[in-house]
């Protein structure tokens, strides 16, 4: 189960990589979004995956999944909403103050 | 308990950040509650410092969670004393911003962004688990990334799109490290992974984990990956710019002397080697382009970069003097850099002109500017008796020590570059024929002065007396240079 999860996390990041090469700004941005959920799958994988009962003290086996890998995602995710959420609003500025979204044709702004 | 106090200088920014966002359109009281915030601080900052001295290294478990589980606030002399000089140049800073920021923009949240850039900047420092390390710097970040874009124009748009791209990178690089480290190693509060890696020995695994953690703070730092820096540090307004270059990068330097100090000191043959190519890499690089460009913002965002690489020779030799030269050094760039770029931005609002070739005979109108811009340059390039000599003989020092001779030729011909850079805006800006005549001089406000020379006043505090830090800075060394002081402190140290 570990392969096959650290497979798919191979596929996203590739995903990810071929879009945050791309020129077009919305296209960066969902590459960014791709690029957390793959780490944030890795890290789940790191920990393990269902290893033993569910980490409750009252639980009835001796041995438990970690939960740690858990709590350190869910922190990620909330960065990784806020960033993408701030990104996405900057694109919108962008767009709408110099009229394109390629970033090929932002370049050189500070030589006007 | 008492050990609560050194959340303070998380806390108290934080706190304060979020009461000012309240009060929105009362500008003034924004000003005032913001100072007093700062002096809060800075006085945490000071009593934990001295705590030290008396009791060793603090730390505040939270919730009670003992070492290693839940997360920890350690105090070192590092951390402290970084703590404290990045609340105070924040401080000067803030009272910069009081005359030079428009008034639409106070309106626009731009005093809580910088508290809780603040409160980001002192939690890296104080942090003791890696993982709240990557918060702290996520919420240095967003605040940054909002502090660059205030103001919305095209320039600071586009600029912070790349900033915020390869941002959002070396965070995803980061988190990759996390997520490696705790796998092979199980633990992710620092005294800890430093224990278990001495256990299972830095094995090519390892080692290839703080590589990687090295990419991650060498894009923080700007150490050789710093092709971003440049153009963002010189888009937003003077205020912000002087706050990123004197805080963002010291706090990537931190964390690269943390972990490789701390964690991964077993194999410095590939790790520390690498480090020194890179920051050789560094001062070339920092040294060309502070002589290529024009712009007063390029090459002074240049000269951040040169002094990355200077400050991480003292991690590459990793003798006792190296480290004290490099706190010491880190603490004068702080000030310096900020000193610096307040002054660059001063000459840009008086003339309205960025190139050094469209301003001329600037002393004559503005003394006190041209002034204190020759005793940083002095400072910068590390004449006695201004702040930056100690830590550049301590750094060479070192240096000697371990024999790395190249280190410390590229080292001492970059200040000479450093020098060359600033030398060229002092003879093209302030020497020459006065081109501003009397009536059409624009005048320069008491609130742009006087943070300016509190800071000139700082470097040359710094120069005359190394002595009244020496005790904290020898200790802060002699932390990095024996990683089991730390670990014992936080694994076995009482409450």
């Amino acid at each position: 189960m570990e392969t096959l999860i650290t497979l798919l996390v191979g596929v996203l990041v590739t995903i990810a990589v071929y879009l945050l090469l791309s020129k077009n700004m919305i296209r960066v941005i969902l590459g960014t979004a791709i690029l957390s959920h793959a780490i944030h799958l890795l890290i789940l994988t790191m920990g393990g995956l269902k290893k033993g009962g569910v980490p409750l003290i009252q639980g009835e086996s001796g041995s438990y999944t970690d939960a740690l890998p858990q709590a350190l995602i869910l922190t990620a995710i909330v960065i990784s909403f806020a960033v993408t959420a701030f990104l996405l609003v900057l694109a919108y500025r962008t767009y709408k103050e110099t009229g394109s979204d390629n970033l090929d044709a932002l370049r050189g702004v500070n030589d006007e | 308990m008492m050990n609560n106090f050194l959340v303070m200088p998380m806390v108290a920014p934080l706190v304060t950040g979020i009461i000012l966002i309240f009060l929105r359109s009362n500008v003034l009281l924004q000003r005032i509650l913001a100072m007093i915030s700062i002096v809060l601080t800075a006085g945490a900052g000071v009593y934990i410092l001295n705590r030290i001295q008396l009791d060793g290294i603090l730390r505040l478990d939270f919730g009670g969670w003992m070492p290693p589980y839940g997360i920890l606030f350690v105090a070192d002399s590092f951390a402290t004393l970084l703590v404290l000089t990045s609340t105070v140049v924040t401080g000067i800073v803030l009272l910069y911003s009081f005359a030079s920021t428009a008034r639409a923009e106070e309106k626009m949240f731009y005093y809580p962004f910088i508290f809780f850039l603040l409160a980001g900047v002192n939690g890296s420092f104080l942090t003791g688990d890696i993982f709240n390390l990557f918060v702290c710097f996520e919420v240095m970040l967003l605040s940054s990334y909002a502090l660059i874009t205030l103001g919305g124009r095209k320039v600071q748009l586009v600029e912070s799109i790349k900033y915020i791209s390869i941002n959002v990178l070396s965070s995803w690089f980061f988190l990759l490290a996390i997520a490696y480290l705790y796998g092979t190693v199980g633990t992710l509060n620092m005294a800890h992974l430093s224990v278990r890696v001495a256990e299972v020995g830095q094995g090519p695994l390892l080692t290839v984990i703080s590589l990687i953690f090295l990419i991650v703070f060498s894009l923080k730092a700007g150490l050789l990956l710093y092709f971003w820096l440049p153009g963002s540090y010189s888009a937003p307004p003077t205020a912000v710019a002087a706050l990123f270059g004197a805080l963002l990068t010291k706090v990537g330097i931190y964390a690269m002397f943390r972990v490789f100090t701390l964690i991964f000191y077993h194999e410095p043959g590939v790790t520390h080697t690498l480090i020194a190519i890179m920051a050789i890499l560094t001062m070339v690089g920092g040294s060309i382009g502070a002589l290529a460009f024009q712009d007063i913002r390029q090459i002074v965002s240049y000269n951040v970069i040169i002094s990355v690489g200077f400050i991480l020779i003292g991690l590459v030799v990793s003798t006792d003097s190296a480290f004290q030269g490099a706190v010491y050094y880190l603490i004068h760039d702080m000030i310096s850099k900020a000193l610096l770029f307040l002054l660059a931005g001063t000459m840009i609002y008086l003339t309205g002109k960025s190139k050094i070739a469209e301003m001329s005979g600037l002393i004559r109108n503005y003394p006190l500017i041209g002034w204190l811009f020759f005793i940083t340059m002095l400072a910068i390039a590390g004449i006695p008796p201004l702040s930056g000599f100690i830590g550049k003989v301590l750094i060479g020092q070192g240096a000697i020590e371990a024999k790395a001779y190249v280190l410390l030729g590229v080292g001492f011909i970059s200040s000479i570059f450093v020098l060359y850079s600033l030398l060229r805006i002092f003879l093209n800006s302030f020497w020459g024929e006065t081109i501003i005549s009397e009536d059409e001089e624009r005048p320069l406000k008491r609130g742009m002065a006087i943070p300016v020379l509190l800071l000139g006043i700082l470097t040359v505090v710094l120069g005359f007396g190394p002595e009244l830090l020496a005790p904290y800075v020898s200790d802060a060394a002699n932390t990095l240079a024996n990683p089991d002081v730390y670990i014992e402190a936080v694994m076995n140290g009482k409450d």
